[in-house]
């Protein structure tokens, strides 16, 4: 037992590590991406096992627009890390208004996508959460996507006010880079959403 | 050959001197802390709590189950009992303790100054403990299906569709599903915050393949644990909506399916059993070497071995599921798959008696806990093995069989594996070492309640005795063993009563430990006992796995054998 | 907590003997219990084998290593050995052979008990779990029964098992009988099946294994393999309707102008309820309340009064009758035979 602690001082070259922020997110979203995928799971798992109500091919509307809003905020959320990390500020705020309007056109589609199930004009039976598996499934999946688009509209908004206020600088950069990589999670779920309920699942 | 490389060091020579707070500034302290010291213990002083709470609900049902067709306690109660016993053991005690050690033990161990993300840190600590009050707010809240305290009833893996409002009207579920819900968003972000600690705050020179085996194993359990939680997440809030907005996830009239709750629970089932044996293979892996003297044998296979069980895992869930009419093949990969990870479990039990064989073993308490784990955790391995074979488990399955297996490794193996950590690592923490005598006498009572209770238990169970069940008719030839099985549990109780009293006398009356009482070689020795705030008065910088070992043997360090 | 020294250490002493246990493992009656027991063999060999030699290098290990303070180096860290490649692969591809064998073995066990042809000479016995009881059906004879199950006894040379098809009424449930077959479960909206070919007449005991509620503890099972003569004439008299005894037309009309008819079936008259155990042929059993209460009729009496006084948690609801309704009421049903 030595009374005084000895601390090592080896010699060591050039360290560096991953930077935490990425790591965490990247955490964060495999996390998530695992909640995705039971989602994913249990909608293929009841695929077709209805035992009543409107079926998929009956009441649903491919969403091209919306979901090409989406994936482009990808593309917009992009570059407005790369103008933040040059230092152009009126650029970030651009892009992340962009980004932030895409996002908003996505989230609008998706409310008026599901007025028109739950209080159809045309004739077709309504379509709830307990209307049938169908509806369980649809709506629980793509709810929880739409939560997290969400979220993360929340944040980048606030990303947008602090640039617009002139908070942001470029040495924010990984910061806000770590929230873009966020969005491009949300996104590439809804990639898989898509394929799954609307191509597939129809 | 040996090279005369000095090593360089630093001697810390700060002093600490504190100055006598008040009570308010203690708990103010306490409570707004997100030093990871702290944080780990008030994980750990938190799950002990539970541990005594969750203990004095099985003593409850070991007096119910002493006799057939006894009436110490209602069927009711004794449904809720065993709900709340499981729920809490493995959410409110499991979990938390050994985040609460990874969160005290693997800054240090990799020479970083605190957690990746303290806030976040102290966060999942309050979320969970606020989880673990709302579970047991259940014993007074609302009302349950029978009247006054609606604890949950259904079991720790509430199968649906027992947990469909039909069945289990009243809140009793909603309290288990909410905690343990809010206690998964705790394990997330702490195993997050461990990732990313170990991933980007290693100190200089601490390459991967330099961190312990304990970090490794930290590295391993956290990542597992996102893969796990969230099936488990998924299926409650699935749950929540079965039951409130009407939805038909696992409701039979709608063609909904209960054995889709059994495949997610499961998925996440499994793979959480694995991140709680985890840290007590890290402990292990720590402690054996060290009262061997000798180093750990085959480091890079114990790495391999580790996240080798971590990917296994990930595919035996449906061996919980072997009874529900999976069919031949969906039996048959399953058993294999379970086979297969009894082969990197086999390596870390083979690799720790090689590090013991040729060493000089010193018969501390710790030591001799780590012994006990090494038997226990072959055994419950073997006895899972057997349960693996799917027609064994036909029968073996759902019995007192399957109870005494799995308390096996998660008393024999996990908690007889904390109590060696405590052992070891209670100096690091109060700065002075728990009573090796006291130990001894909590050592020899508990080893003894423990086989007499969990040995035995296996028979019953090849006797045809369920699980789950409030009582047994006289006529099954259960008695004689249950009543010695309960006997058992009370004389684990009595350890564990002498286990608490050590942690307090020792406290107080203890000696001192100084930073490196046991003569170790990882870096949480190389500081102060307990460590000052800011850990390291330098940054450490390493060169070998076992870093003190280099300084103490300048003759013969490690790094040239690595 | 338990009652008196006397009857306690009476019941310690005649129970004690669990050797004999009527659900053990470990005197398979049945072909599929035998063929588990018969793989248990191998399992327990390879495994008690592993725990020998590895348990014995432990322990030798701890003796001959101890740390000897008083030795000349006692001081001395021993020769530090980092590890070997071939004793890695060594104890890895070891178990790996082990695995494999051991796969390959249990692999055979599963697809001949799940795929077993069925014979011609098979009974069919659907099986539906409930809350707290068990519901039988036969449906090649026309037969609907509850908790206690009448089974032919086959003879192996000319087989005559009894398949069972099962499903769940309302939560999971599982069929367990030890001697007979291993557990299979019973679940909602889905169909299993197993089969049972007890070699010997006699009782089998054992009861339902997946947790299903509050009264989990209280569904036993109870399965009489029956001599063909038995069964035939088992057979014969449940496939008659209720006996329409003169003693109990009073109490019979108590049964059916109270909501017992909606929840139970006596075939022949208006009781037609199916949420409740069958009752044509109640007082034919041994016991009742899922072989939870032994059927005489005082227990009968007690049960309609308060069926929670045997089974706390139980679906059926105290009937609330005055005491001369009650009695007339069990006189009706200790004539259903």
């Amino acid at each position: 037992m030595s009374e005084a602690a000895v601390i090592p001082q080896a010699q060591v070259g050039e360290w560096k590590l991953p930077s935490k922020g990425v790591v965490g997110m990247a955490c964060l979203i495999i996390a998530e991406a695992a909640i995705f995928i039971i989602f994913v799971v249990a909608y293929l798992y009841y695929v077709g096992k209805s035992l009543s109500g409107p079926t998929p091919k009956e009441v649903l509307e491919i969403p091209i627009l919306t979901s090409i809003c989406l994936l482009s905020s990808s593309i917009t959320v992009h570059y407005a890390v790369s103008s933040l990390h040059k230092g152009v500020r009126a650029a970030t705020s651009l892009w992340l208004a962009l980004t932030v309007l895409l996002g908003g056109i996505f989230l609008a589609g998706t409310g008026m996508e599901w007025y028109k199930l739950i209080d159809p004009n045309d004739g077709h039976a309504p379509l709830t959460i307990r209307t049938n598996l169908f509806g369980t499934t649809f709506y629980s999946l793509v709810g929880l996507h739409a939560s997290h688009v969400i979220i993360g509209l929340i944040m980048l908004t606030l990303a947008l006010i602090f640039s617009l206020t002139g908070k942001l600088n470029s040495m924010h950069t990984e910061k806000l880079e770590v929230l873009s990589l966020y969005w491009h999670f949300v996104d590439a779920v809804w990639i898989i959403v898509f394929l799954v309920v609307y191509v597939f699942g129809r | 050959m040996a090279t005369q490389t000095p090593v360089p060091a630093a001697v810390d020579q700060t002093t600490e001197t504190a100055p006598r707070r008040l009570v308010f500034e203690v708990l103010q302290d306490w409570i707004s802390t997100t030093d990871h010291k702290k944080i780990g213990m008030l994980y750990i002083g938190y799950s002990l709590i539970f541990l005594v709470i969750a203990g004095f609900e099985a003593m409850l049902m070991r007096i119910q189950l002493a006799f057939p067709n006894n009436h110490a306690v209602s069927p009711q109660a004794f449904n809720r009992l065993f709900t709340m016993h499981g729920t809490t053991m493995v959410f409110f005690v499991g979990m938390p303790i050994l985040f609460g050690f990874g969160n005290y033990l693997v800054p240090l161990m990799i020479g970083a100054r605190d957690m990746a993300f303290p806030r976040l840190n102290a966060f999942s600590f309050w979320i969970s403990a606020f989880g673990g009050l709302l579970l047991y707010f259940s014993y007074i809240g609302g009302d349950g299906m029978y009247g006054a305290g609606s604890a949950p009833d259904v079991g720790w893996w509430a199968y649906a569709p027992l947990t469909a409002h039909a069945f289990s009207p009243g809140h009793s579920t909603d309290y288990w599903t909410l905690a343990v819900f809010l206690s998964g968003i705790g394990s997330v972000g702490t195993a997050l915050n461990i990732v990313t600690t170990i991933i980007s705050m290693r100190c200089p020179g601490m390459k991967m393949n330099r961190m312990p085996l304990l970090v490794w194993l930290y590295l391993s359990m956290s990542l597992l644990t996102f893969v796990a939680v969230g099936p488990l997440t998924a299926a409650q809030i699935m749950l929540m909506l079965d039951r409130y907005l009407g939805s038909h996830f696992f409701d039979a009239q709608a063609g909904g399916s209960a054995v889709l709750w059994m495949h997610f629970f499961w998925i996440f089932g499994h793979p959480e059993v694995y991140v709680l044996v985890m840290p007590a293979f890290g402990f292990a892996s720590e402690i054996i070497p060290v009262f061997s003297r000798k180093a750990i044998f085959g480091y890079t296979a114990m790495v391999a071995a580790s996240i080798g069980i971590c990917f296994v895992s990930l595919s035996v869930w449906a061996h919980h599921m072997f009874t529900v009419g999976l069919g031949p093949a969906g039996n048959a990969f399953f058993t294999l798959s379970t086979m297969a990870i009894g082969v990197p479990t086999g390596i870390k039990i083979f690799n720790w008696l090689a590090t013991i064989w040729g060493g000089k073993v010193h018969f501390t308490t710790a030591m001799l806990f780590a012994v006990a784990f090494l038997f226990q955790f072959m055994l419950a391995g073997l006895t899972g093995i057997m349960l693996s074979v799917a027609p064994l488990d036909w029968q073996l399955g759902g019995s007192y069989f399957v109870v005494a297996h799995f308390h096996f490794v998660l008393v024999g193996a996990i908690l007889f594996m904390l109590f060696a950590a405590f052992y070891y690592w209670y100096p690091k923490m109060t700065g002075r070492l728990l009573s090796e005598k006291i130990g001894k006498w909590h050592f020899w009572i508990f080893l003894i309640g423990f086989h007499l209770c969990f040995d035995l238990m296996h028979i019953p169970g090849m006797l045809g005795m369920p699980r789950r069940i409030y009582t047994y008719e006289a006529d099954r030839g259960w008695f004689l063993l249950n009543f010695l099985v309960s006997t058992g549990a009370g004389i684990q109780t009595i350890g564990t009563l002498i286990f608490v009293f050590n942690m307090v006398w020792s406290y107080f009356k203890g000696e001192v430990a100084g930073p490196d009482p046991w003569d170790a070689w990882t870096l949480e020795w190389a500081t102060a006992s307990p460590p000052p705030a800011y850990n390291f008065a330098t940054t450490p910088s390493v060169a070998s796995r076992r870093p003190l070992w280099d300084l103490k043997h300048p003759e013969d360090t490690d790094g040239q054998y690595e | 907590m338990p009652i008196h020294p006397v009857s306690s250490g009476l019941a310690f002493a005649v129970t004690s003997d669990f050797l004999q246990s009527p659900t053990t493992t470990f005197a398979p009656a049945g072909t599929p219990a035998h063929s588990v027991v018969g793989l248990s063999w191998l399992v327990y060999g390879i495994t008690g084998g592993i725990f020998l030699v590895v348990g014995g290098l432990l322990v030798y290990a701890l003796f001959r290593f101890r740390h000897r303070p008083s030795s000349p180096n006692a001081d001395q860290e021993p020769a530090q050995v980092y590890g070997s490649n071939q004793i890695e692969l060594s104890w890895t591809v070891i178990p790996v052979l082990i695995t494999v064998m051991l796969f390959l073995a249990t692999a055979r066990v599963i697809f001949s008990t799940e795929h077993a042809g069925k014979p011609p000479e098979a009974l069919d016995v659907t099986v539906i779990g409930h809350q707290f009881w068990w519901e039988y059906r036969y449906p090649q004879l026309g037969i609907v029964t509850a908790n206690e199950l009448h089974v032919p006894v086959s003879d192996p040379k000319h087989p005559t098992p009894t398949y069972l098809t099962m499903s769940s009424a309302d939560t999971d449930h599982s069929f367990w009988i030890p001697r007979l077959a291993g557990k299979m479960d019973l679940i909602p909206n889905k169909v299993n099946t197993m089969w049972i070919d007890p070699e010997v007449a006699g009782l089998y005991l054992g009861q339902c294994a997946q947790y299903c509620g509050t009264q989990h503890a209280k569904m036993l099972l109870r399965v009489y393999a029956d001599t063909p003569e038995q069964f035939a004439a088992w057979v014969a008299h449940q496939q008659q309707t209720a006996s329409q005894s003169p003693d109990a037309v009073e109490g019979k009309a108590v049964f059916e102008h109270n909501a017992c008819i909606s929840c139970h079936t006596v075939a022949g008259t208006v009781a037609n309820g199916r949420f409740g155990p069958d009752l044509t042929h109640l007082a034919s059993r041994d016991t009742f309340a899922s072989g939870a209460v032994p059927l005489t009729r005082e227990n009968l009496r007690t049960f309609v009064d308060d069926p929670s006084h045997f089974k706390p948690g139980v679906l059926m609801p105290p009937m609330h009758l005055n005491q001369h309704d009650l009695d007339l009421v069990t006189s009706y049903l200790v004539t259903l035979k």
